[in-house]
């Protein structure tokens, strides 16, 4: 088979770049810690509430700068629909779902996870600055799924988090996303 | 220049008998319907993203989601796999120069009107809002599982046909090479074949019984696994009866020759090695599957990226040729002599153009870091609406210029209207893209009713008005195109009908010796296939404790 020199070329280049692209992921992962939503345990959908740590969702200090913020999905809220965390420490999200499947997505973040019945997800990530995200679930997950929202409230280094944040407010949440849901219902 | 040799048997004529002609254009016009369906939900749903929304106009609709149901699965399901149906059989039938079974013909057309007329039904009435992915633990009615799933034996049919046709030619061919338009048709549905598996056993074994409440629970991660072992492969199978025609057909149609036959197998022999154990970069954020696993899916996503590459270089060369044939000179001189007042080539330029956008974000999605900014985002739709929405849809709609035509022997009505369709839709797909890439970038979340959504940010404005501008641009751009084909089949003269399809001719000859002809013993090349196959995935299904805690969910 006759290649052309010129087809060649293009292709060693492109061959380069697909094995740069490779290398770069690996790099990622081994050097600056990029990882993915991995094996992090199972979880009855139908009894998340009486499961630890989801029986008590919220914000809980885990070490010196690092806390851990337990969140339920489900349709057509997140609990706690609020989550205060500082800035500068590493918050470890452990999430599930207790119904469908739903996303985690904190807009202008790279912590994206899903929440499929049956698995716990988690991941990690600091936020460099105090300031609110949006925590949106990003998969479609029935009716009233674009309604599905809560907050990330970053505060200041240094300040005070209530542990443990949030119940309350999700309750409510939770019962006007309902409510917004009949709405669109008809 | 090399001798010069014809990807068919017969390269002078073809006569193709009057009943298959009538399948193969009515098998297309089943995914015309389904298309014409899609596209006015696409509509509906770009809106959406500007912050309007024109559902109360559609009679009969419920839901946003029920509308993106009928989105995706009419245009990406039904369009797409109709029209390799009666396309692919008909190039391998063409290129060995054998008549095509009539019985396994409409067998393949009857299975896909049940398919969808199941799917139709579930979808009309809201029994299935659960989105083309039909990811459990949303249920939707049987009947739409077993539209799908014919779907499905549809196409195998189609393939049985090619298989049929092909160990005829075989006997009676013993120790030729196969024709080259034959070989790249036929591969492309061995690898959907293998690729249509996991699905099979999705919908088979788990949704399908579920739906009909002969088993009670599934396990969501298995199943959404199982869909992403076909899913990314299906992305490939829409792509490849494109690729046949840029490899086989476009450089006849602009005066060129293909520039090599092994190598134009070798690409497909990668697609048939690489497009299915990719699935799971569709699944870095998901929880319950290893790092290791994803970066071993990452990186042969990177491999399958590379006969993409060889298909750049291919084609284009081959459009070259054809525009220094027809005089232009200079480095870039030949590009103004193509034949750009050609409706089927220009449609089809303007898709390799606009795939070449598609490939690039297609790699950005394959980047585990970055994969996390984009994953679920509008990024995504941005992505696939310059490949499968264009690359393939584009494609697809240029074949159809001339394939309409020779079906139904009546020429073309409406070139001016043709040429508009296609630069509207180009232009209207890169402005929707840059809206979507945009928004996603910012985290805008795909799938999701954002004219209603009482959550926003300001960074999304202006990408939701680009995304309802440029989806406004490729409606009108279909509607263009079903204008032509519509004037066609009604006011189309019968003289000067195409009598052939436009085969291609290769400037180099497939070698009789040597290690070439490995390239067409197929059973070789699938056993690599499924060797890869268990590689990827193996490890993940040995290890997985299925778990099945999910009934269903009819949240629609």
């Amino acid at each position: 088979m006759k290649v052309h020199t010129y087809e060649k070329a293009f292709l060693a280049v492109g061959a380069v770049v697909l094995v740069a692209c490779a290398l770069a992921l690996v790099y990622a992962t081994v050097v600056h810690g990029i990882h993915l939503p991995d094996v992090s345990g199972r979880v009855d959908p139908a009894n998340v509430a009486a499961t630890p740590p989801f029986d008590q969702p919220g914000v809980y200090q885990r070490g010196p700068d690092e806390y851990e913020a337990v969140v339920i999905g489900r349709a057509w809220s997140f609990q706690p629909t609020e989550i205060r965390v500082p800035a500068g420490a590493k918050i470890t999200f452990t999430a599930t779902t207790t119904d469908v499947i739903h996303g985690f997505n904190i807009e202008g973040t790279r912590l994206n996870m899903m929440l499929i019945p049956g698995q716990v997800s988690k991941n990690t990530y600091t936020f460099a600055e105090p300031g609110e995200y949006l925590l949106i679930c990003h998969e479609y997950c029935g009716l009233a799924h674009h309604l599905m929202h809560g907050r990330i409230i970053v505060v200041p280094a240094g300040t005070d988090v209530p542990l443990v944040n949030g119940g309350a407010v999700a309750a409510d949440a939770a019962e006007s996303a309902a409510g917004d849901a009949a709405h669109v219902n008809h | 220049m090399a001798s010069v040799t014809s990807v068919v048997l017969r390269p002078e004529g073809y006569d193709l008998p009057a009943g298959q002609r009538r399948v193969l254009r009515w098998t297309i016009y089943i995914g015309y319907a389904a298309l014409i369906a899609g596209v006015f939900h696409g509509l509906a749903n770009a809106l959406s993203y500007a912050g309007i929304s024109i559902l109360g106009w559609f009679p009969g609709l419920s839901t946003y989601y029920q509308g993106l149901t009928a989105h995706g699965v009419a245009n990406v399901l039904f369009f797409t796999f109709t029209f390799a149906n009666a396309f692919l059989p008909l190039m391998t039938g063409r290129a060995l120069a054998r008549p095509l079974n009539t019985g396994l013909l409409w067998a393949s057309f009857i299975t896909l009107v049940l398919g969808n007329i199941l799917t139709i039904y579930a979808v009309v009435g809201n029994h299935a809002s659960v989105l083309y992915t039909s990811y459990a633990p949303l249920q939707a009615h049987w009947t739409y599982y077993l539209g799908l799933v014919l779907l499905v034996v549809s196409t195998y049919f189609a393939l049985a046909n090619m298989i049929m046709a092909l160990v005829g030619w075989k006997k009676a061919n013993r120790g030729e090479r196969i024709p080259l338009l034959a070989y790249i048709s036929v591969t492309s549905y061995v690898m959907w074949l293998l690729a249509s598996l996991p699905i099979a056993v999705e919908f088979i074994v788990f949704l399908l019984p579920w739906s009909l409440g002969w088993r009670s629970h599934v396990d969501p991660l298995l199943t959404r696994t199982l869909f992403w072992f076909t899913g990314h492969a299906i992305v490939y199978v829409w792509l490849l009866p494109a690729y046949v025609s840029w490899y086989a057909l476009i450089p006849r149609q602009v005066g060129g020759a293909v520039i090599s036959d092994s190598y134009t197998r070798i690409v497909w022999i990668l697609f048939l090695l690489l497009s299915i154990p990719t699935g799971m970069h569709h699944q870095y954020t998901d929880p319950g599957i290893s790092n290791a696993m994803k970066a071993v899916h990452g990186v042969l996503t990177f491999g399958v990226f590379f006969p993409s590459l060889a298909t750049a270089f291919s084609v284009m060369a081959a459009l070259e040729i054809g525009g220094r044939r027809a005089g232009g000179t200079g480095l870039l001189g030949w590009i103004r002599k193509l034949p750009w007042k050609d409706p089927s080539v220009l449609a089809q330029i303007l898709a390799m153009l606009t795939f070449v956008l598609g490939g690039a974000t297609g790699l950005v999605n394959a980047s585990f870091s970055m994969n996390q900014v984009i994953h679920n985002t509008t990024w995504v739709p941005g992505h696939f609406h310059m490949t499968v929405g264009t690359a393939v849809a584009l494609t697809l709609m240029g074949v159809a210029y001339w394939l309409i035509p020779y079906l139904s022997q009546r020429r073309l009505f409406g070139n001016g209207l043709a040429l508009a369709s296609s630069w509207i839709y180009t232009i209207g797909v890169l402005i929707f893209a840059r809206g979507m890439i945009d928004g996603g970038l910012h985290g805008m979340p795909r799938r999701t009713f954002m004219a209603e959504a009482n959550y926003r940010s300001p960074a999304w404005e202006l990408p939701g008005i680009l995304t309802g501008i440029g989806g406004t641009m490729m409606f009108i751009g279909v509607m263009l195109f079903f204008a032509v084909i519509g004037l066609t089949i009604v006011l189309g003269k019968r003289e000067g009908a195409p009598q052939d399809i436009p085969v291609s001719v290769t400037l180099t000859a497939p070698a009789k010796d040597g290690w070439e002809p490995m390239l067409d013993r197929l059973g070789i090349w699938v056993v690599a296939a499924i060797v890869l196959i268990l590689i990827a995935y193996g490890p993940f299904l040995i290890g997985y404790d299925v778990v099945p805690v999910s009934t269903g969910f009819r949240l629609f």
